[in-house]
């Protein structure tokens, strides 16, 4: 049998679930924030951890096996820079190109690196916190990203820490483009991306859309919050939905969000 | 095991609701091996729900709730109701519950931590949110239900270990009276 006591305890429950539910938008964010501030100490416990763990892991790695890394390194710094030196005479190139043709200039990207500090505790949404915060410029809605392709959005920040949404989340849905086709579509949250946190789909290609698997999908640019040409996946399979409105397909997400662990804000 | 400290237990209780919530959104391997994030709060309600008072058990639900949702992409607040319930149906059922037998925390944990997402699921989509649920779901359901199953005898060991460490132990009366006791004379 309830008591008198379980019945105000209910009641206080509900009125205090019912308030913190209905507080403003902006409230309720700003109280969110303070309130993981709580857990500012034992992200940066972890944090120290983690650093302690690599410094170690680095202190017990044989010589030979530094040497060898070492070479591999230098090879491959030698390579790029040959790339890049080819690279910086294409954009030059290009620049004279858009400035002849009255093309907006495109500003370069500044990337900030940030480490992965956690991830969301319920299994129905896709974020995790990252070590950025204001103090570092960061604010809502850059892009993340990290060597593989796109990650996400930075969608709430604190001092010192920023929420990003993953791709693959109902709150980061991406307009991106097929390389070969030039067909645009949008990223949405996949069917089967419960357990495979790799697969989203793309909706609304064009009804004869001529994209195929294996087909690569960077971002349009449409939308104002990602540049263009980052990449995001590739096809997978191909089908046509909504009695044949619209071609929707099954993307491999180049990066996977669930092993994520150091990743770059782009400014 | 010594429970029953009135202000030693609410206050270990809150600890372990704040590491609870900080556990489940930090990274850990076994996460990204067995692709769902472990939930080990409502194994803190049903261990304050068999412990403690519902004071403390409404306090640990709603401190709970707010802790793990400002971690999350959540609603603020919407895991307060689930985490209450479960604490408040096992609040009710706490003389008929066996709380020292480990299979009887098990069996409370697995309905608690399955009650708990379910009803958590349950409240976004009354609220018009659309949390990514699907057959893949059901997998993450049976291992949040599970680990919480498990977890919770290790809760009520380690919560009765810290306990008793931290207070003076049990004094239990000897059964000897010395004037009840038959003395031996000469026949």
């Amino acid at each position: 049998m309830f008591k008198r006591p379980h019945y105000v305890a209910t009641l206080f429950v509900v009125l205090l679930v019912v308030g913190i539910l209905n507080l403003p938008q902006p409230t309720s964010a700003r109280l969110k924030l303070a309130i993981s501030g709580l857990y500012l100490p034992l992200f940066g416990l972890v944090s120290f951890f983690q650093s302690t763990s690599h410094r170690l892991s680095d202190a017990f790695t044989p010589r030979q096996t530094l040497t060898q890394e070492l070479d591999q390194l230098r090879r491959e710094v030698q390579e790029l820079q040959v790339q890049l030196r080819q690279q910086e005479e294409q954009n030059r190139a290009n620049a004279q190109y858009r400035e002849m043709l009255g093309f907006a200039k495109t500003a370069p990207w500044k990337l900030k690196a940030a480490r992965v500090i956690g991830r969301d505790p319920a299994n129905w949404w896709r974020s995790l916190q990252i070590d950025l915060g204001t103090r570092d410029g960061v604010r809502a809605n850059l892009p993340v990203i990290c060597a593989e392709g796109l990650v996400g959005r930075i969608e709430s920040v604190s001092f010192n820490r920023s929420q990003v949404v993953l791709l693959g989340d109902p709150a980061c849905r991406v307009a991106v483009l097929i390389s070969e086709t030039r067909e645009h579509g949008v990223l949405v949250p996949g069917s089967t991306s419960q357990l495979d946190q790799t697969l989203v789909d793309l909706k609304y290609l064009p009804r004869n859309s001529q994209v195929k698997p294996g087909s690569s999908v960077v971002t349009s640019g449409q939308g104002g919050i990602f540049p263009k040409g980052i990449p995001v996946g590739t096809v997978g399979d191909v089908r046509q939905v909504g009695y044949e409105l619209y071609t929707a397909a099954r993307v491999k997400l180049a990066v996977d969000p669930s092993r994520v662990e150091e990743v770059w804000v782009v400014f | 095991m010594n429970f029953l400290n009135p202000i030693l237990t609410p206050v270990a209780i809150l600890l372990a609701a704040f590491v609870a919530a900080f556990l489940g959104a930090a990274v850990n391997p076994l996460s990204t091996w067995l692709r769902a994030q472990i939930d080990f709060l409502p194994a803190v309600m049903v261990f304050a729900a068999l412990t403690a008072g519902i004071t403390t058990v409404t306090v640990t639900a709603c401190l709970g709730g707010l802790w793990q949702d400002s971690l999350s992409a959540n609603p603020l607040g919407i895991s307060i109701l689930p985490l209450f319930l479960v604490g408040l149906i096992v609040h009710r059922s706490h003389e008929l519950i066996l709380r020292d037998q480990p299979f009887a925390q098990f069996a409370v944990g697995l309905g608690a931590s399955a009650f708990a997402p379910f009803l958590t699921v349950l409240l976004l989509y009354t609220m018009g949110r659309q949390p990514i649920v699907g057959w893949g779901s059901l997998w993450q359901w049976l291992v949040v239900s599970l680990i919480g199953a498990v977890a919770t005898p290790i809760i009520f060991w380690a919560m009765g270990g810290l306990t008793a460490s931290l207070t003076h132990p049990v004094f239990h009366e000897s059964k000897h009276r010395p004037d009840r006791s038959i003395r031996r004379g000469r026949l």
